[in-house]
């Protein structure tokens, strides 16, 4: 961990709120440590202006370890930034230059409004998973857990696409704002495993007709929200989705 | 002081959940729909009993601080969960896995719900493998274990090293059924900021709409606090920026006891801290110390890089200490143990606060391959925060606050000492004593949500006679402006001093003394210390922006003012427990070799402070007693 220090311009999106227009500010920044997190040099900047009577700029964050999703940012006009396979709380700043201006901006799609600053409202995404992300099973009513073996392979794969954390990168990477990838890692979640089955041939239909209603665009074709998945999720997953459509 | 009654039942510790659950008293599920629940946080205790008391028919009001349910901290759990299956047939039982819980709270937890725990084990990993929960296989297609701390057999499943994500996602999904069956209503971006009583019965909630800034008036017929634990006390922790004690304070204030507030868990495997601006720790999970070798240079002051240090001057401490148990010692034992390697002066790394976790005869053993498969993501992690490859050179790690063992006290029913007000998961105290071991919590949270509390709570309600009342009652308009010029006091304040600064100063303050290794004139100093912090706060504290609209300072600014009450009456309960237990360590009582030495003649009980306002020292002790009838008291020992 070799520390060492860089200078920013920083060109940060405010918006008082929904309703008002935003527009970019310009803040520079000193003495940045290269072991700083993206956000913990967010923490600084918000430190600064806190001491000169402004209003810190908001941003959504909680666990900082590029679990929970809840993090976003379009940093110089990548999703979670430069890095691949990274959320916004895992990028360090070690991946940038002294001297570099760092364009900071909401993740924008329809269906994720702005909240304030670079904070959006991402509740549509929970509106699509209640419209059938789950298997219908109460609690109390399982059999044993080793009583349907899984063969490792489909497990495995399972696990890949529940491995969403649902931030929403691949809305802002695309240029549709589609949330294929979003619906599909679900979809193929469940279309791999045993317990999934029978709610398979409804749940893909379900959970799309909710996404196209919320707002979001068709799939690009593109393939970028593939490419700005902190989680890696494939884009075979879309695939398994187009092809559940039609079982 | 009183003596607590924990309402444990009668008969013998095999038999007491199943006549308890014949003996309670149950809803018709045609009255169920007339009852409302009100369920605070989202995570693997909130989450599973929100769904699980919608599927039963009631009406569920769920509220989390996030933007959304499935990013409440449960997420970030990495390791696994605990369950007594026995897949591995290597002698495991629920009998042996309630005995492990006990033993590695330090005798210090209640060993009626301790067992409950251990019998639902087996049914949360039915569920959740029910529900698609992902879970590590082997190749012939069954279920996956592997071992973990402060035990000697193979329980613990996991999902690589997200564990908790995917059993989170799991409840998420549960309760997304029951909103799309208009069971559930969730309030997303709430916190909730003051409990409201009706005849003394919790019934209600106030909180804040993040976005608007409004406040608003919840009501129902019981109360879950499922809101998880208080670690960011300490500023530096493995807790998201956004866990707090806020909600679950506000009910200590309003007449819930708290309970073995100094319980605090340090975990041993954290990346060590690199600077000032440092805002939050993150854990390698305990599992790596199945593979990983933990060890410092035999002499103070070795500078040399770790692969240049040959066997001979490498010191295994933990392998060399406890030959039994080796790495795989319980959370109190490795964090002490790094600690006091530290303190000798032969801790690595540019700070030479740390230890190695060396994987180097795992890897020229099993391959990078294996390795790979088992803790992938982790290995990703590490290398992306400290830009060091650990495949290539051994992790440096130190212990970090992780989890609190403390919280609100509540009876065998999971109620607290206010009547309809139950404490979920890791907001109460009840299972873990003084130290909690690995892949318990995400069990524990998720046995209260799915397993106890739907039965509880239905037996509270079948059993008591609410008065009729809605939102508009008297009690919520007292709640509400409590809590509104509680939030015009901050704003007016208009100071110098950032929120994040105080916070820092608290943080320091604790780890210092009260954090690993604590002594009574250190407590008592922090206790000083901490009332200047807090009347520095409420003097200069300066939180910009409006309270009409979404204001991260003022958010902050509220749970620090909480933080700062609560780490006194940590260190007041640190103080007061002469006696060292688990993760509790008076530097006053230890063996001759350095081991935490309970005292059972005069602590063997439960610290249940109750709330006699502003001034914390003045907070009344009141002692539940432990009884071990079925776990015979020992030094732990795990040579």
């Amino acid at each position: 961990m070799a520390e060492k220090t860089i200078s920013l311009k920083l060109k940060v999106w405010r918006q008082k709120d929904a309703k008002s227009e935003g527009g970019f500010e310009d803040y520079s920044l000193d003495s940045v440590s290269t072991d700083m997190s993206f956000l913990e040099m967010m923490d600084v900047l918000n430190d600064k202006l806190i001491l000169e009577g402004k209003e810190p700029v908001n941003f959504d964050h909680d666990c900082r370890e590029g679990i929970c999703g809840m993090c976003s940012m379009v940093i110089n006009g990548n999703p979670h930034g430069p890095q691949t396979a990274t959320t916004t709380c895992q990028l360090h700043m070690r991946k940038f230059k002294d001297g570099d201006t760092i364009y900071i901006e909401p993740f924008r799609a329809t269906a994720f409004p702005v909240v304030k600053d670079l904070v959006v409202d991402r509740s549509s995404f929970d509106r699509i998973q209640q419209a059938g992300g789950y298997i219908s099973v109460n609690t109390g009513a399982a059999q044993d857990a080793n009583a349907i073996p899984v063969p490792k392979p489909d497990a495995d794969e399972a696990f890949e696409a529940a491995t969403c954390i649902g931030c929403g990168a691949c809305v802002a990477s695309c240029k549709n704002a589609s949330a294929m990838l979003f619906v599909s890692a679900k979809v193929s979640q469940y279309a791999l495993l045993p317990q999934g089955q029978p709610e398979r041939k409804d749940r893909a239909k379900k959970m799309l007709a909710k996404m196209e209603e919320e707002g979001f665009g068709a799939c690009s074709n593109t393939g970028s929200c593939s490419a700005a998945c902190p989680k890696e999720i494939s884009l075979s997953t879309i695939a398994r989705m187009n092809r559940e459509i039609f079982k | 002081m009183t003596i607590l009654d924990g309402k444990v039942p009668e008969g013998d510790v095999q038999e007491k959940w199943d006549k308890h659950r014949f003996k309670m008293k149950l809803v018709n599920p045609a009255n169920r729909k007339k009852y409302t629940i009100i369920v605070v946080g989202t995570g693997l205790a909130g989450g599973s009993a929100a769904a699980t008391l919608a599927e039963q028919g009631y009406n569920v009001k769920s509220f989390c601080v996030q933007d959304s349910p499935r990013r409440a901290h449960s997420i970030a759990a990495q390791g696994g969960i605990n369950a007594a299956k026995n897949y591995k047939n290597d002698g495991d039982s629920v009998w042996r896995l309630f005995y492990d819980t006990v033993k590695g709270g330090d005798y210090r937890s209640r060993e009626a719900n301790v067992y409950r725990l251990a019998q639902v084990s087996n049914n949360i990993i039915d569920q959740c493998v029910a529900q698609g929960v992902p879970f590590a296989r082997e190749y012939g297609g069954l279920l996956d274990n592997r071992s973990f701390g402060g035990a000697q057999v193979s329980r613990t499943f996991y999902a690589r090293g997200q564990t908790g994500q995917q059993l989170l996602l799991g409840a998420y999904s549960a309760m997304n059924k029951m909103v799309d069956k208009k069971q559930i209503e969730v309030f997303a971006r709430r916190e909730m900021l003051g409990l409201v009583k009706i005849d003394g019965h919790a019934r209600g909630i106030i909180t804040r709409n993040l976005v608007t800034g409004e406040m608003e008036k919840h009501h129902g017929d019981a109360v879950l606090l499922c809101t998880g634990g208080y670690g960011n006390v300490f500023y530096l922790s493995t807790n998201a920026m956004n866990s707090n004690a806020t909600a679950a304070w506000r009910c200590h204030k309003s007449g819930a006891y708290f309970a073995n507030p100094c319980f605090t868990q340090i975990h041993p495997t954290c990346i060590p801290v690199s600077g000032e601006y440092q805002s939050k720790l993150t854990l390698m999970s305990e599992s790596l110390r199945n593979h990983g070798r933990v060890w410092v240079p035999k002499k103070a002051g070795d500078k040399r890089a770790p692969n240049e240090i040959p066997e001979e001057d490498r010191d295994y401490y933990l392998e060399r200490i406890y030959p039994s148990f080796g790495n795989l010692v319980p959370r109190d034992v490795a964090s002490r143990n790094a600690k006091k390697v530290v303190d000798e002066g032969r801790g690595v790394g540019a700070t030479g606060i740390a230890v190695y976790l060396d994987f180097g005869s795992a890897i020229e053993r099993l391959g990078e391959d294996f390795i790979r498969e088992k803790y992938g993501n982790l290995f990703a992690m590490y290398e992306k925060i400290t830009n060091e490859n650990p495949y290539k050179v051994p992790m440096k790690i130190y212990p970090a606050v992780h989890y609190t063992m403390g919280g609100l006290w509540v009876d065998y029913n999971l109620q607290t000492s206010i009547p309809g007000l139950f404490a979920l998961g890791e907001a109460n105290f009840s299972d873990h004593g003084a130290n909690r071991l690995g892949a318990s919590a995400l069990m524990q949270g998720l046995a209260d949500g799915y397993f106890v509390a739907p039965y509880t709570v239905a037996n509270y309600l079948a059993s008591t006679e609410l008065s009729k009342a809605d939102a508009n009652h008297s009690a919520y308009d007292e709640e509400m402006q409590k809590v509104k010029s509680n939030i015009e006091k901050i704003k007016s304040i208009q100071g110098s001093t950032p929120v994040d600064h105080i916070h820092r100063d608290l943080g320091k303050i604790m780890w210092e003394y009260c954090g690993m290794s604590r002594n009574a004139e250190g407590l008592k100093k922090a206790i000083t210390e901490i009332q200047q912090l807090k009347q520095k706060f409420w003097s200069d504290v300066k939180v910009p922006g409006d309270t009409n609209n979404l204001n991260q300072e003022l958010e902050k600014a509220g749970r620090v003012a909480d933080f700062l009450e609560l780490g006194e009456l940590m260190c007041k309960d640190a103080l007061d427990r002469n006696e060292s237990c688990g993760g509790h360590f008076r530097e006053e009582s230890q063996t001759e070799e350095g081991e935490a030495k309970r005292d059972d003649a005069n602590f063997s009980y439960v610290a249940a402070w109750e709330y006699q306002g502003d001034n914390i020292s003045e907070e009344l002790l009141h002692k539940e007693p432990l009884e071990f009838k079925d776990v015979p008291l020992t030094q732990r020992s795990y040579k």
